[in-house]
Formats: structure tokens, sequence, C-alpha cells
């Protein structure tokens, strides 16, 4: 480790579902570089420190989506936060708010899963096209309309950061349903329909109250705030009937 | 047998915990103010529909400090409530292109911020000519 390293006080909140009721802040003193993120000092105390720390990491350069934790209180990944914005002071990590802490700093993601699959996340055409008509076309114009719908990595700082999703788990949240769009919003696709129960249910876009923090938080612009709320006059227009005279693709099932 | 036993944390104050819930919970509940005011609005329409004592002794009414207490707070009120309404306004919208540029949001709001400073002057001026 370089010379100029400091010591910085990491809370951990710990949950050991085997012996605890509930969970405790755990306090340890790491090391750090310059250049150390978050993650690094929590792979520094499973290392050195306590080799019981559960948490999950993979690529460490904010693409896997894995590293998600409440930093101080506020949804964020854990290879993007840098220990020295944080030093002198302690920084505390915790599982991400709004899911079931299944072990220190892992949750249940399951609730998630089974939503992203839901949405049908892939093309629907109102026909599959034969290799004779050849591949689908599509302009730069068409493609900006859903190109930010479709970086989210499903890091899930957006269903932390969204109190809704908290106070009723059975809303579908902000990265599915701007998953959802992110087809709907595709010039190749077609699937309004079979996606609008989703849409238009409570638990759909209705139940968003636009508090707007998913966008605020998500790490890669996707801004699922925008997804969600622009679907609310869709959802309203589908219901008196007027959507399909707007949007005749859409019909396939 | 599975050791699992997932642990759900309580919902308990959430809107305390982060500053950017305080501000929407702020947004929300300035809105309580714009309904009080247009109820005080519709009581003067029904008291000048009973004649023009009742529509005096309801301006009468309005002139009390505790009136007045109250339109300042509600002009406030109403006022983050603008700001923030059309703060959100571009999330409820379709994209917009022009010239294949995407409109950035803020430009969306600066919109609206500007219409409804010019519109509250027109109102204003309206009003004091009359």
């Amino acid at each position: 480790m370089a010379d100029n390293t400091r010591t910085i006080e990491i809370e951990v909140l710990r949950y050991h579902p085997e012996q605890d009721t509930e969970p405790h802040y755990q306090t340890f003193s790491v090391p750090f570089a310059d250049d150390w993120s978050v993650l690094q000092g929590l792979q520094y105390i499973k290392d050195d420190l306590d080799s019981s720390l559960s948490f999950r990491w993979s690529c460490r350069m904010a693409i896997c989506g894995s590293c998600g934790y409440m930093i101080n209180g506020e949804p964020k990944l854990g290879c993007r936060t840098f220990l020295r914005n944080y030093y002198p002071h302690k920084v505390r990590v915790g599982p991400l708010d709004h899911f079931p802490i299944e072990r220190d700093l892992v949750v249940d993601i399951d609730d998630f899963v089974g939503k992203l699959e839901g949405i049908k996340p892939y093309i629907i055409p109102r026909e599959p096209r034969t290799l004779e008509q050849g591949e689908y076309l599509q302009t730069p114009a068409q493609r900006d309309q859903y190109e930010q719908y479709s970086s989210c990595i499903n890091c899930l700082l957006c269903y932390a950061a969204c109190p809704q999703y908290g106070l009723n788990p059975g809303f579908t949240g902000p990265a599915a349903l701007a998953l959802l769009h992110r087809y709907n919003a595709d010039s190749r696709d077609e699937g309004w329909e079979a996606r609008s129960e989703i849409v238009n249910a409570e638990d759909g876009v209705w139940r968003c109250m636009l508090v707007g923090y998913c966008s605020e938080v998500c790490p890669k612009g996707v801004d699922p705030a925008h997804a969600i709320n622009q679907n609310k006059v869709n959802s309203t227009l589908d219901y008196f009937g007027v959507l399909k005279f707007l949007m005749p693709k859409g019909a396939a099932k | 047998m599975s050791a699992r036993k997932p642990y759900v944390r309580p919902m308990d104050g959430w809107w305390r915990r982060n500053p950017f819930f305080m501000r929407y919970m702020a947004r929300e509940a300035s809105a309580v103010f714009l309904a009080v005011y247009a109820v005080i609005l519709l009581v003067g329409v029904f008291r000048l529909s009973q004649g023009k004592a009742a529509y005096d002794a309801w301006l009468a009414a309005l002139t009390s400090p505790l009136s007045i207490l109250f339109h300042l707070v509600a002009l406030l009120a109403v006022a983050y409530h603008a700001y923030t309404w059309w703060k959100v306004m571009p999330k409820t919208m379709p994209m917009l292109h022009v010239g294949g540029r995407r409109i950035p949001e803020i430009t969306l709001s600066a919109v609206g911020w500007a219409a409804w400073l010019a519109a509250s002057l027109i109102v204003y001026v309206l009003v004091r000519g009359l």
C-alpha cells in the first residue's frame, strides 16, 4: 500500500440469521489509499479482519450491478463510491433498503427477478420476420426513443430509492417498468397489449407517486421516473380506447 | 432444512431518512394550501350568490390578520408547489427532439416557469387595473 495510507472507520450492518434476531452495526478500522472504493474497503474487511462478512460484488467497474449498498443512507454502487470522499468521517454501509436482508449486505431479490421476467423483456413483433425479409431496420431517431432505458444493469438502487416499493412491495417498480417501456418504445416491437396488464394495473405505473429519487440514484442515467410517468398518459389513453389509434403498432399479443 | 430467515426492515418514519424524501413530502403537503385557498374562493362565489351584504361580509373577513397571515403562508406554499410542479412535469412527457437533439428536461421546466411567471404577472396587472 502506498505511503499516503489513512485509516477510516467503516460501520457495516451485520445480520446472521442463525443467531441474530435483528441486524446491528459493527465498526471496522480500515487503512485505505486514495483510489480505494467502498467495495475495496469491504474486501479488506473480509480478507483481513472478519471473513464472515457477506456481500455481493463482481466486476468492480459499475457494469455488473452486484455491489449496490446503502452508503451513509444513500443507494450507491460500492465500486464507484470512494472512501476518500467520506474521510475523516466514518462511513456507514448497509444492505439495499426495501429488500429483505438475507445475511449482512446480501438482500433477497427474488421478487424483482420475478417482475423482470413478467414484463416480457424481449421484442414482440406482430409477425416474426422471415430470413427472406431480412433484418429489422431502425433509424437513429427511433433508437433514441429507447436507448437510455436499455442501459439498466439491474443494480436495484432505484428500488432502494423508492419508498413506494418499501411500503407496497407489490409495486412493479422502477427498473422493471423502465425495461418494459424500453421494449414498448422500440420501433421493432408491437407488444403494448401483451404488457398492458402490468402497465395499467394499480401496482403498475399508477402506484408511482413521482418521488423521482429513482432517477437521481441511477448510475446509468436510465431515468425510470420518466419511463413510468409518460406511461401514465399512455395508460389513460388505453383506458379510453384511443391509444390504438395513436399507436397503430402494438396489437401483438 | 433451510437456515433462511430474511429480515424485513420497518418503513416507519421513511420520509425523515433522506432530504430528498422530505422535499417530496413538502411538495405534496403544499398542495393542501392550494386546496384550502380554492375552498375560500368558492365560498366567496357562494356568498356572492347570496347578495351584496353576504359578499361584503366575506370581503371583510378576508382582511382579518389571521386571514392575511394564512394568505401569506399559502402564497409561499403555492409558489413552492408551482415551482416543483414544473420541475417534475418533463418526467410525464414523451421525449421531444428538435433538429435531432433531445430537448433537456431543464429547458422544458424553464419554459413552464416562464409561462407561470408571465401568467401571474398578467393576472396581477389585470386585478390591480380593475
